[in-house]
């Protein structure tokens, strides 16, 4: 089968300095190279600072990548020129993690689901309505609650009000940068199923970048455990969680609440 | 032995603009031991966070506190001046808010942000407060003692902040600290270190804290008692270990039943929904107090009764008390 | 430094265009300064003539700004027509004047400002807080020109204070603490108008800083801690809500001085405003050019002052701009 997302080298830095003061390099990716296969989810994991929201950047083509290249679906997305991004970006879409402030806070549910049909044009106008009100049937939102405004809804229906605006333009990956990590637990135990759900239907595939392992652990097929800017581990979510191979992913695993593996019991304090 | 905080019958609510009020907090009592952690456990509208503000006095404008009676160290904390209250405030009981990251002054340093509040109640010389103040920050970091106190909260990760708001809250030696949510925007690690260090000091500095969380897997092996809260009530009480194993609520049965599941327990699960509560989480609502159970809508053990009356706390044994209609007989 | 550096040049190279800018377009409006001669029948052409390359008005555009350049660098700054002598220190003894109004009402305007928006911002809501945000809205609808004819009639009716000019004409004869008690009486009228237009906007302005600040979280934490009332005001609410009063202090600089043009004109104060009209009218192209470029010089200065203030008021410029 062939890879949806192929990554080979990528490499991402950010430079600041003025003209004046001495430039300082930051490195966040240093060469990442991964494969993602289609209908499957692969979890981002790794302590702060890694690289995680950097790797997403770079894969939904918000961010320029600095060396490497990347593959969607054959076409190389990093050789494309700004025309070519944007007939990719369809394909390609984010869901951030704080859903109060990826929302326009003055649209309405609706609007904002209507919103990437209006920029691509896609439908005319009278479709376009009714596919945004199926979105938000979708995602389980009310009818009667299109019209609403973001703080009208909880925190949990903001997020499902993204996923509905990021599924408006049909893609085949989504990328869910933290999704999950600002809402309650029974909330995040109902997306993750509404996450399970659409994938099987809409044969979605997911890079779900998060903190929480056994979430990961839940969700995805593949783990990828990001250190500094590189992938030091990758594999099977099962063998990753236990069978770690490497000394951040047992970090990672030890700290995580929720995650029992005998070998790694902590002390009881 | 008498508790250090006893909390008895607290009714919050808040005023909309419109005129509407909402209760917040209704019936909430509770009782805290000496040196006892209480770990409260609640999601968004279980007024958790309206509890720990209400504990200090220092609700918004539009909430306001309308029964109930507050007794911490043997004084009314609802029946205090304003003065005493500054006096206590930060001295005897101290508060941790959420976010690290707001809950700092952007362009104070941080040695002097905790000399202020040491200079606020004790009348040390200023050369006495500057150095109690290293010395507090000297507990709360491993390292680098000096850089850090004279660095600014943005030069600081998010957990060298939180461990700057614990220094701020140890500051004058308070008997009680409550923490809310301190950590819930932190990586797993720097989560672990942080209830690390709150291990290490309420054992040094022999304090009581209130844990407030969402999060019921962070309460295990750090809190001694549990309060599991929904809706602004308490729905069930008791020792951490058995609330958290054998719940006796239906709320609280729901709620640990959805975590992902341990990966022990092998791959059965993996990628299968998970058990929900269903529904939308609550939202206050005006309603006549004591006419339902505010859990019924969306619980799967709901009986006639569940909508007539609001259940009372039921002891199921001497620690251990839910209130729900389901044990009483 | 290298903050301010970049600030400073910044500033030259605004004088530098302003000063050209100035210069172009009042030669390229149309008249002279000899229009008004010319009117006058008694005065041969050929007087005109002589007078015109004496003033060299005939010369070209860029010959005229380079001699203007020079003399700039000689410290006269051009020739005026009117006055028969160097711009320099026809513009120094107006100049001191006009920073004397300016810089007293900048005192007086934030003196009274900071207080008012504070109390107002504390008291949101409540009745006192209303009745300051009528009387600074009246305040903000009447116009300067209004303001300061409604208080010279005011004055002229009452004769509390002096109606014009900077002291008295006795004022050489004064002992020294009378000559200052003149010259504040002479000042008060001014200053008050000046102080009166600019207090509404800078009231507003504190008092929307100070209740966004008011609700921060770190102010809650701070209040959670015991930290008493007065410190939390001034020393924590006030330093957080810095940034926009500093932006908002170098923008008032401008106002200010703006104001201020149009009060000395009103009240007969000796300041650059009466200079600057009577050359307008007058065409006295190098005085024009002159309290323009004072004007600008006096902005960039505050301006500079306001980056100064934020810079040792926000750690965050420093820790970015200055660490590397």
């Amino acid at each position: 089968m062939e890879p949806l997302l192929r990554a080979e080298n990528v490499a991402k830095r950010f430079e600041s300095g003025g003209a004046f003061g001495s430039r300082q390099e930051v490195r966040a990716l240093a060469g990442v190279t991964f494969s993602i296969f289609p209908r499957t989810t692969l979890a981002v994991v790794g302590p702060s600072g890694s690289g995680k929201s950097t790797l997403a950047l770079c894969l939904a083509c918000l961010e320029p990548v600095s060396s490497g290249r990347i593959w969607f679906a054959r076409t190389e997305v990093t050789a494309l020129d700004a025309e070519g991004q944007r007939a990719i970006r369809p394909s390609i879409q984010m869901v951030f993690q704080d859903p109060a402030s990826s929302l326009n806070p003055r649209m309405s549910a609706l609007e904002l689901v209507s919103e990437p049909l209006n920029i691509h044009k896609r439908f005319d106008k009278p479709e376009r309505r009714d596919r945004a009100c199926d979105l938000l049937q979708r995602v389980g939102l009310p009818r009667e609650k299109a019209a609403h405004r973001p703080d009208e809804f909880s925190g949990g229906q903001r997020q499902r009000i993204a996923i509905a605006r990021a599924l408006a333009l049909e893609p085949k990956l989504l990328i869910l940068d933290e999704a999950l990590s600002a809402l309650d637990c029974s909330v995040q135990a109902q997306m993750a199923n509404l996450l399970i759900d659409l994938q099987a239907s809409l044969g979605l595939t997911y890079v779900f970048i998060t903190h929480d392992l056994a979430m990961a652990a839940h969700l995805a097929d593949e783990i990828a455990v990001m250190e500094r800017g590189q992938m030091v581990e990758m594999g099977a979510a099962w063998s990753v969680v236990n069978a770690p191979q490497h000394a951040v992913t047992r970090r990672l695993l030890l700290a995580a609440p929720g995650v029992c593996h005998s070998a790694l019991e902590p002390q009881a304090v | 032995m008498t508790p250090l905080l006893d909390v008895q019958n607290l009714r919050v609510s808040y005023t909309a603009r419109s005129g509407q009020s909402s209760t917040a907090l209704a019936n909430v009592s509770f009782a805290l031991q000496p040196g006892e952690t209480l770990g409260v456990l609640g999601e968004s509208g279980s007024g958790k966070s309206t509890l720990a503000a209400a504990l200090l006095r220092l609700l918004p404008a539009n909430g306001r506190i309308e029964r109930g009676a507050i007794y911490f160290e043997g004084q009314d904390l609802l029946r205090a001046t304003p003065r005493e209250l500054e006096k206590i405030r930060g001295d005897r009981l101290a508060l941790i808010f959420q976010e690290p990251s707001l809950a700092l002054h952007p362009a104070i340093r941080v040695a002097e942000q905790i000399a202020d509040v040491i200079a606020a109640h004790k009348s040390f010389a200023r050369r006495a407060v500057r150095e109690h103040a290293q010395q507090i920050l000297a507990a709360v970091f491993p390292s680098e003692v000096k850089r850090i106190g004279n660095s600014y909260p943005h030069q600081l990760s998010g957990g060298q902040r939180a461990r700057v708001l614990i220094a701020q809250a140890i500051s004058c030696g308070p008997s009680l600290i409550v923490a809310d949510e301190p950590t819930a925007s932190l990586d797993p690690e720097t989560q672990q270190e942080i209830l690390a260090l709150f291990r290490a000091l309420r054992q040094k500095f022999d304090l009581s804290v209130i844990w407030i969380t969402h999060n019921p897997l962070l309460l295990e092996g750090f809190a001694d008692r549990v309060l599991v809260c929904y809706a602004g009530r308490v729905v069930e009480t008791g020792p951490a270990s058995s609330v958290l194993s054998s719940p006796r609520h239906p709320y609280t049965q729901a709620l640990l039943r959805c975590l992902p599941p341990s990966t022990e327990r092998g791959l059965a699960n993996h990628k299968q929904c998970l058990p929900v509560i269903p529904g939308e989480a609550f939202v206050s609502v005006a309603a006549a107090e004591g006419c339902r159970c505010r859990f019924e809508p969306r619980c799967m053990e709901r009986m006639v009764i569940c909508t007539e009356r609001e259940p009372e706390m039921i002891q199921l044994n001497s620690t251990h008390g839910a209130s729900c209609f389901k044990h009483v007989d | 430094m290298n903050y301010f550096l970049r600030r400073l040049l910044q500033g030259v190279l605004l004088l530098i265009g302003v000063s050209f800018l100035t210069f172009l377009f009042s030669t390229l409006a149309p008249g002279n300064y000899l229009d008004e001669m010319r009117l006058n029948p008694q005065i041969s052409s050929a007087t005109l003539a002589a007078l015109r390359s004496q003033y060299q008005l005939d010369r070209p555009l860029p010959i005229r700004y380079a001699r203007w350049m020079n003399s700039i660098a000689h410290g006269e700054l051009g020739y005026s027509f009117a006055y028969n002598s160097a711009v320099a220190p026809l513009l120094w003894v107006r100049a001191r004047n006009t920073l004397l109004l300016t810089i007293t009402a900048t005192l007086l305007a934030w003196g009274l400002a900071l207080p008012l928006g504070i109390w107002s911002a504390e008291r949101r809501g409540g009745l006192p807080d209303r009745a300051l945000s009528w009387a600074t809205s009246t305040l903000l609808v009447i116009p300067d020109l209004v303001l300061g004819l409604g208080l010279l009639i005011l004055t002229a009716r009452s004769a509390w204070f002096p109606t014009g000019g900077l002291v008295s004409v006795a004022f050489e004869n004064l002992s020294p603490l009378r000559k200052l008690s003149d010259l504040l009486m002479h000042m008060a009228l001014p200053v008050t108008a000046l102080v009166l237009s600019a207090l509404p906007i800078l009231i507003r302005h504190i008092r929307a800083a100070m209740v966004e600040v008011l609700g921060a979280p770190h102010l809650r934490a701070a209040a959670a801690h015991g930290i008493p009332h007065r410190k939390l005001l001034y020393g924590y609410a006030l330093r957080a809500a810095a940034n926009p009063l500093i932006a908002l202090f170098g923008f008032s600089v401008g106002t200010l001085l703006s104001g201020s043009l149009l009060v000395e004109i009103i009240m007969s104060w000796p300041g650059i405003g009466p200079l600057l009209l009577e050359a307008i009218l007058a065409r006295d192209l190098y005085v024009v050019i002159g309290g323009v470029l004072f004007s600008t010089v006096f902005l960039v200065a505050g301006n500079f002052l306001a980056d100064l203030l934020l810079y040792w008021a926000d750690p965050r410029i420093r820790t970015t701009a200055g660490a590397r």
